[in-house]
């Protein structure tokens, strides 16, 4: 791996990194959290808001992780991993949204996609 | 109750404390920690060390915004826009701990503990908090929601580990299945999570869409670009919903604004 991840040779820098961009970017929510309790709702547009730019972020590095992805899974084809997804959604809906049996059914589909050389 | 204003002793704080250690045997926990399983592979895949995949488990303990972070980081983001990313994914723990926290706390619980507990806040806490707490007495519920969580967060640090460490010894179809359970917890919890928030699930369905043309744009800005666009154009679109079921709940008759009646008819 390269990038800005270890652009710095030194072994503090990746920590740095998860330091300032995963701890600080969290926790300073939360602590702004404890300190506005209780003055802000949840109902407020801006939080509709934010909600919404948040779901599309994640959305986003869903869809890369399905696209685009990394390790073992890029090995596999596109056609697999889309198929897989929407099989483990359509029996999501179909067991009442319960989330254990899509994504079971889902990993299955995979699975036996892979053996049989989709 | 004797002496209710005179300490709530030592011994109390651990038993509910350990009360609440006992509560995390249950299903929401398990589900959990199959989703942590996927991101121990997922780290693994991206290039991402044992010790560094565990920290963040530690450090961050909310999975979107882990997954963004190694998504951001496998891709050649730049710390600020990597930051401003994960950031943007993490806001709504804010709204989350803001509920959270006048349910936790206690007129004698220190500020400090209250800032400690909030590290834990993430959706399966805090959705157990919201449900559990209210019925216990106020004193226990501090310790009770700690031992849950620091439990809940341990374990999901170990299982961090122990996935990451399989998922260089799997087979690669056994890996890959790994990998993939990320995306599919995902799509799934979060469409489930949105069942009343039309706009959520636009935003889901147009993040996903808008993926291949950002990423073709640019890589590195990716995430930023669909976060951004992709949840400005979904509100915008809730808006004008809402607005027109508003216009016709009007003429209905009892109007006012309940926010809970956004997509109460929807399915």
């Amino acid at each position: 791996m390269n990038g800005p991840f270890d652009a710095i040779d030194a072994p503090w820098w990746p920590w740095v990194f998860i330091l300032v961009a995963g701890w600080l970017a969290n926790d300073m929510w939360r602590f702004l959290g404890v300190a506005f309790s209780g003055r802000l709702t949840e109902e407020s547009p801006v939080f509709a808001y934010v909600k919404a730019v948040a779901t599309a972020l994640v959305a986003g590095v869903i869809a890369q992780l399905i696209l685009y992805p990394t390790g073992d899974l890029a090995a596999t084809s596109a056609s697999l991993r889309l198929g897989a997804v929407a099989i483990g959604f359509a029996a999501f809906r179909l067991a009442r949204h319960h989330i254990f049996v899509g994504v079971a059914a889902g990993e299955v589909a995979f699975v036996a996609g892979w053996w049989a050389g989709i | 109750m004797p002496t209710p204003t005179e300490d709530p002793t030592e011994r109390s704080f651990v038993r509910w404390f350990a009360a609440g250690m006992a509560a995390f045997v249950s299903l929401p926990a398990f589900i959990l920690m199959a989703a942590f399983t996927g991101f121990g592979g997922l780290a693994h895949a991206s290039g991402v060390t044992l010790a560094q995949a565990v920290a963040m488990s530690g450090l961050i303990w909310a999975l979107p915004s882990m997954v963004v972070l190694v998504g951001a980081i496998k891709a050649g983001t730049p710390l600020l826009a990597t930051a401003i990313a994960v950031s943007l994914s993490a806001v709504r723990l804010m709204p989350m701990t803001m509920a959270l926290v006048p349910i936790v706390r206690d007129e004698r619980t220190p500020k400090w503990l209250l800032y400690w507990i909030s590290h834990f806040i993430a959706v399966t806490a805090w959705v157990f908090g919201m449900t559990r707490l209210p019925s216990l007495p106020r004193p226990a519920r501090a310790p009770y929601f700690l031992g849950f969580c620091m439990t809940l967060t341990t374990v999901n640090m170990g299982v961090t580990a122990v996935s990451w460490a399989a998922s260089a010894a799997l087979p690669p179809a056994a890996a890959a299945a790994l990998v993939l359970l990320t995306p599919l917890y995902f799509i799934l919890s979060l469409w489930r999570a949105a069942e009343r928030a039309p706009t959520d699930r636009m935003a889901l369905v147009i993040g996903m869409a808008a993926t291949p043309v950002a990423h073709r744009l640019s890589p590195e800005f990716t995430l930023l670009i669909t976060g951004l666009v992709g949840g400005t154009v979904a509100f915008a679109l809730g808006r004008l919903l809402e607005r027109r079921r508003r216009a016709e709940a009007v003429v209905g008759g009892t109007a006012a604004d309940l926010p809970g009646d956004l997509g109460g008819t929807g399915r």
